[in-house]
């Protein structure tokens, strides 16, 4: 299935090629979870600090077990703040 | 003790600068900045005072942590009642003029009634005066500042100016210190321009005396700094990044005020982040941002400086903004760009180099912006009136309407009265995007519900720094709470505007708060002042802050009425994204806020809260 994933931040450099700015659509096998996408891409586990998909919240404990389905997107930063 | 206990008092009609001791007890009922300078603003004058009459007057303070090594302890306050919204105006800026202003041995700067000429403050250690300021009258915040270093040949001279906005009293006009900070919302700087006072400049060299104990201050503030270093947030994701990171996450969350909050996610949010900030571009293969920067103090560091594309059709003819300056930060990347449908990084740069050297709120004038291009997009504003064809989007409008309501050129007059009188002289009230007259930040109140009641509430107006519950609803500081419920958002909201007040009060950042909570900053503050400082007394004290501000408002004539949102955000759901059918629940939260705040339903505070306050 196809997964929209986006690394924003200092994340951008774990992007794999073929990154159109801080996104690229990849192919995941059904049943992935976030958390096997976060290793996929070898993404620090400290440093997927904030994980929204379809821009909502993933509590870290629910990474592993959440499923993504066709379309999803999955969106990932470092511990960062604004204001 | 924290305090140099002295307050200069600046009688612009009578052209006096007189010494007065500090009051001592309401030091001790409010701390300082924020908290002090608002009390004696209450005190003395009257609430339904117009705000660029004389009458009114404008108070610089700063708190106890101003100037000493408690990290970010920089941060002056500017204290008056707004001409934006006839409430209560209280702006805060860091750069390095408060702590210029403990240097030279005083806490807090009085200005009242009006200087028959243009004026400005110099103030070197103990001797204050007013000049002439026929010269400078004209200029820009960027050149009075030259200007002044230059005729007092010394570059150490930290200055506070008002630029053409303010001059010509636009509504949303902001004082701006060292070049790039500003004290920026509620239109601080038009009433410093009623009262014909171009500048301020301060020279200190006195250092910081005073503190309670010195070894325990020392250690506890270096103690804290570690706080802030070890932390992920304002040790690293702020000083490389900046807020500007923000832009993509609140897109993604469907957050994103867009086209006057007609959307709620920005096509084009990519092209205006920090990440953009950092892209090469292909025109000169330079990124946009060129560094970051501290203010006095501060050892997060996040603001940012910029340069702009040389070759942009704003600038390419005008060289004088070639240089690297104050960058965007989230707020201004937000109202200049989401706000309007403006893509361009580049002309948003150019926008907020002309705020900042003119001397207007970003975030102000920015959504206004977005309310005159639905306006012209529904027809209601012509070409003719804008002197521009002003689509959603166009980059043209937003540069060339910039200069026009910075300078006071034809419709920008207009514009710089603000989106409220706008909208309503226009037939479309209910297009201003406002609370209490003053216009939203970069946060959608049906996609983060909390801030919806922060804003409604907000003493200033709608704003994100009386209570930004974004900590908690996106970042999860210091817990994750789910953005788009209205459950525990008023006990939420209250604990952060309480708390808030605080960080104000005693001089330091509120970016602080996302490393610090309040019993990191009350063992700082413990060891600078005399007297008791525990947790109890100083959630005590922001709650008799907040009070003490919403009496001011209900005395200028503000009622519940007032605590309210747009029709926008009550009426239209959100399109698309996680809050997608989801309004504001503004009014589901307030009676509930009310009564956490012991107000009654018409958001009096009642006799008992007052009592148990001591106000």
């Amino acid at each position: 299935m196809r997964v929209v994933f986006k690394l924003f931040a200092s994340l951008a450099d774990f992007l794999p090629a073929g990154r159109r700015g801080n996104l690229v659509e990849i192919e995941a096998d059904p049943g992935s979870t976030v958390g096997d996408l976060i290793t996929r891409y070898q993404v620090p586990e400290k440093k997927a600090h904030l994980v929204l998909v379809n821009g909502h919240y993933i509590a870290p404990a629910g990474r592993a077990t959440h499923v993504l389905q066709e379309g999803d997107e999955v969106a990932i930063w470092p511990p960062i703040a604004g204001g | 003790m924290g305090w140099n206990r002295k307050v200069l008092r600046v009688n612009l009609t009578e052209g006096t600068c007189k010494a007065e001791p500090l009051n001592m007890q309401w030091a001790d009922e409010y701390l300082g900045s924020r908290g002090l300078a608002t009390k004696y603003l209450v005190s003395e004058i009257d609430p339904m005072v117009d705000p660029l009459a004389p009458e009114n007057k404008m108070i610089m303070s700063t708190g106890p942590l101003t100037g000493t090594m408690a990290s970010t302890g920089g941060r002056y306050t500017v204290v008056t009642k707004g001409p934006l919204t006839g409430a209560i105006a209280c702006s805060n800026s860091g750069g390095f003029f408060g702590a210029e202003m403990k240097f030279a041995g005083w806490d807090m700067i009085i200005f009242e009634g009006r200087s028959p000429k243009p004026v400005y403050l110099y103030v070197e250690n103990d001797k204050a005066e007013l000049k002439d300021a026929a010269d400078l009258w004209g200029k820009s915040c960027w050149e009075t500042e030259e200007s002044i270093k230059h005729r007092l040949q010394d570059p150490l001279v930290r200055v506070s100016s008002i630029g053409a906005a303010g001059e010509n009293q636009v509504l949303f006009a902001c004082i701006v210190n060292d070049l790039h900070r500003a004290a920026g919302r509620s239109g601080v700087g038009a009433v410093m321009g009623s009262k014909n006072l171009k500048a301020v400049a301060l020279r200190g060299t006195k250092g910081v005396s005073g503190i309670k104990d010195m070894k325990a201050f020392m250690k506890i503030t270096t103690e804290k700094k570690k706080v802030l270093a070890d932390n992920a947030v304002t040790g690293e994701g702020l000083p490389k990044y900046g807020t500007q990171v923000l832009m993509n996450v609140i897109n993604e969350m469907g957050a994103l005020p867009t086209r006057n909050h007609k959307d709620v996610q920005f096509e084009s949010a990519g092209k205006i982040s920090a990440e953009a900030m950092h892209e090469k571009r292909p025109t000169d293969g330079k990124p946009q941002l060129v560094t970051n920067a501290a203010c006095f103090g501060c050892t997060i560091a996040c603001g940012r400086i910029a340069e702009i594309d040389k070759s942009h059709f704003t600038v390419v003819n005008n060289p004088k903004y070639w240089g690297a300056s104050g960058g965007l930060e989230y707020e201004a990347a937000w109202a200049l760009g989401a706000a309007n449908g403006v893509g361009d990084l580049e002309a948003l740069q150019y926008a907020n180099l002309l705020c900042n050297e003119q001397g207007m709120d970003p975030i102000s004038f920015g959504a206004t912006i977005g309310a005159v291009m639905e306006l012209y997009e529904m027809g209601v504003l012509t070409k003719e009136q804008l002197g521009i064809d002003a689509p959603f989007g166009s980059a043209e409008a937003l540069a060339r309407l910039t200069e026009m309501t910075a300078l006071g050129e034809g419709f920008g007059k207009e514009i710089g009265q603000g989106s409220k009188r706008l909208c309503a002289k226009y037939g479309h009230p209910g297009l201003s995007m406002t609370v209490k007259g003053q216009e939203f930040p970069a946060y959608d109140a049906r996609g983060i519900q909390g801030m919806g009641l922060a804003y409604a509430t907000s003493n200033r107006g709608a704003c994100h720094l009386r209570g930004y519950t974004v900590a908690s609803e996106v970042l999860g500081i210091p817990v994750k709470t789910d953005p788009l419920v209205t459950e525990g958002k008023p006990e939420l909201v209250k604990a952060f505007q309480d708390a808030t007040a605080v960080f104000d009060a005693a001089g330091i950042c509120v970016f602080t708060s996302f490393a610090w909570t309040l019993a990191d900053v009350q063992p700082q503050i413990e060891a600078a002042c005399e007297g008791d400082w525990s947790m109890e007394k100083l959630n005590a004290m922001g709650e008799r802050i907040w009070n003490m501000e919403r009496l001011f408002n209900n005395a200028a004539g503000l009622t519940n009425k007032d605590d309210d949102l747009p029709p926008r955000l009550k009426t239209e759901p959100a399109k698309v994204g996680p809050a997608k059918g989801l309004v504001s629940g503004v009014e589901k939260m307030l009676p509930e806020y009310y009564a956490l705040r012991g107000w009654t339903p018409e958001g009096k505070p009642t006799a008992e809260t007052l009592e148990r306050l001591g106000l």
